[in-house]
Parts: C-alpha cells; sequence; structure tokens
C-alpha cells in the first residue's frame, strides 16, 4: 500500500463538516467511471468513518485511508 | 444497481431550523448512500413546504437567544440551508416528499403554495404503507 496511487479527480472537503464531505463524495463518484480513482480530502473528525462507511454501502473500493496531521486522505476506487 | 435499495420515513412534525437539519442532515446523507428518503410533513413541518417559509425557519423560543448567533456560525461553516439540502435530495432522484393534506386544510394552504419539489398531498395511509416497508422509520 507504500506505492503512489494515480488518481483521476480530487475534492477538496477542508473546512466542510457533515453531511458536506459525505454528500459531496457521492456526487464525485457519480462522475466518475468503473475503475477510475477519487481523492478526497477532508478535516472533519467525523469524515474519516462516514466516508469509510459511504464507500463500503456503494460497494467501491478505500483503496488506502491516509491521515497527515488532521487531515484525511482517502483514495477511493469506483468500482461498479 | 438491480438489488433493492434501504428505505429511510421521516415525519417531519417540527417546523424549526434545528430540527430541519436533522431531517436534511439525514435525509442528505441518506441519499448520498444510495437510500430511498421519504419526507412525510405535518403541523409545522408542513408550514415550512409553503415557498419561501423554509428560508425563515429560526431557533424554537427557549433558544431563540442563539439564532443569530448560530446563523452567523453556519455562514462560516459554508453549511448549506435546508431548502439547498432538500433542492440536492431531490436531484439525486431518491426523495420523495409527502404533505399532510388535514394539516393543509387546518392552516388554509392550497397546493399552488407549496414548493414545487413536494411530490404527493397524502394521509397516514401513505405514510403508513411506506413505514412499513422502511429500514429507518423517525419522528422529528
Amino acid at each position: 500500500m507504500g506505492g503512489k496511487i494515480g488518481i483521476d479527480r480530487e475534492l477538496d472537503c477542508l473546512g466542510l463538516y457533515c453531511p458536506e464531505p459525505v454528500f459531496r463524495t457521492r456526487q464525485e463518484l457519480d462522475n466518475l467511471a468503473v475503475g477510475q480513482v477519487l481523492k478526497v480530502i477532508a478535516d472533519d473528525p467525523a469524515a474519516e468513518e462516514d466516508i469509510k462507511r459511504l464507500v463500503k454501502r456503494l460497494g467501491h473500493q478505500l483503496l488506502q485511508l491516509r491521515k497527515e496531521r488532521d487531515h484525511f486522505h482517502f483514495f477511493i476506487k469506483k468500482i461498479r | 444497481m438491480s438489488e433493492k435499495k434501504k428505505k429511510l420515513a421521516i415525519i417531519v412534525h417540527s417546523g424549526t431550523l434545528d430540527r430541519l437539519f436533522c431531517v436534511f442532515t439525514l435525509g442528505s446523507t441518506a441519499t448520498a448512500m444510495d437510500m430511498e428518503t421519504h419526507l412525510y410533513f405535518t403541523f409545522w413541518g408542513l408550514n415550512m413546504l409553503v415557498k419561501g417559509a423554509m428560508e425563515k425557519a429560526g431557533l424554537p423560543a427557549t433558544y431563540k437567544h442563539m439564532e443569530e448567533q448560530l446563523k452567523k456560525k453556519l455562514k462560516e461553516m459554508r453549511y448549506p440551508t435546508p431548502y439547498e439540502m432538500l433542492k440536492r435530495m431531490k436531484a439525486s432522484g431518491l426523495l420523495k416528499i409527502y404533505a399532510c393534506s388535514p394539516t393543509m386544510e387546518m392552516f388554509g394552504i392550497k397546493r399552488e403554495d407549496l414548493i414545487p419539489e413536494v411530490d404527493k398531498i397524502a394521509g397516514a395511509a401513505a405514510f403508513l404503507d411506506v413505514a412499513s416497508d422502511a429500514d429507518i422509520t423517525l419522528l422529528v
């Protein structure tokens, strides 16, 4: 999991609170083609659990979740 | 997505900002999670479906002194308004809005007074039918 992940789109949710990171992540995922990767950056503490659950619920794949200081970096692959 | 979608049903009885945020935060998240969301507006909630009313929603009397501060903070947070959330949910195709017919009569509200996003004017049977088939049912 240490390798660099190629991304097709990036979504900045810094400063946004629930439900915004989840809602916007869903909107961005809808704009991706199957197999593409979305990177989401968020700093709402709720985003860690919320986005993990969103991705699982939608049947996509969380390739990686990186925590840098108080920022979360999600790498989500669209599966379906 | 061929499998059956999960379903959230909420009776929206309240017309104050704090509770509308509960409804639309949960509702927005539900539609993002691919859940059908059914909102049945009655009493003070129904009054919020009148055109222009939701934009004027405030806090209940007990917390009125905090309203200005809260509204300022929500702007700073770039938090969407309840009506903005409603419109986004509608665009997802997963939101159904029902307006309670006896409440409309009690308050003299006509169909044309309501926001265009309302799907149906309905009664208790319609809500119970939806709720009996829902995975989550709430009263706010």
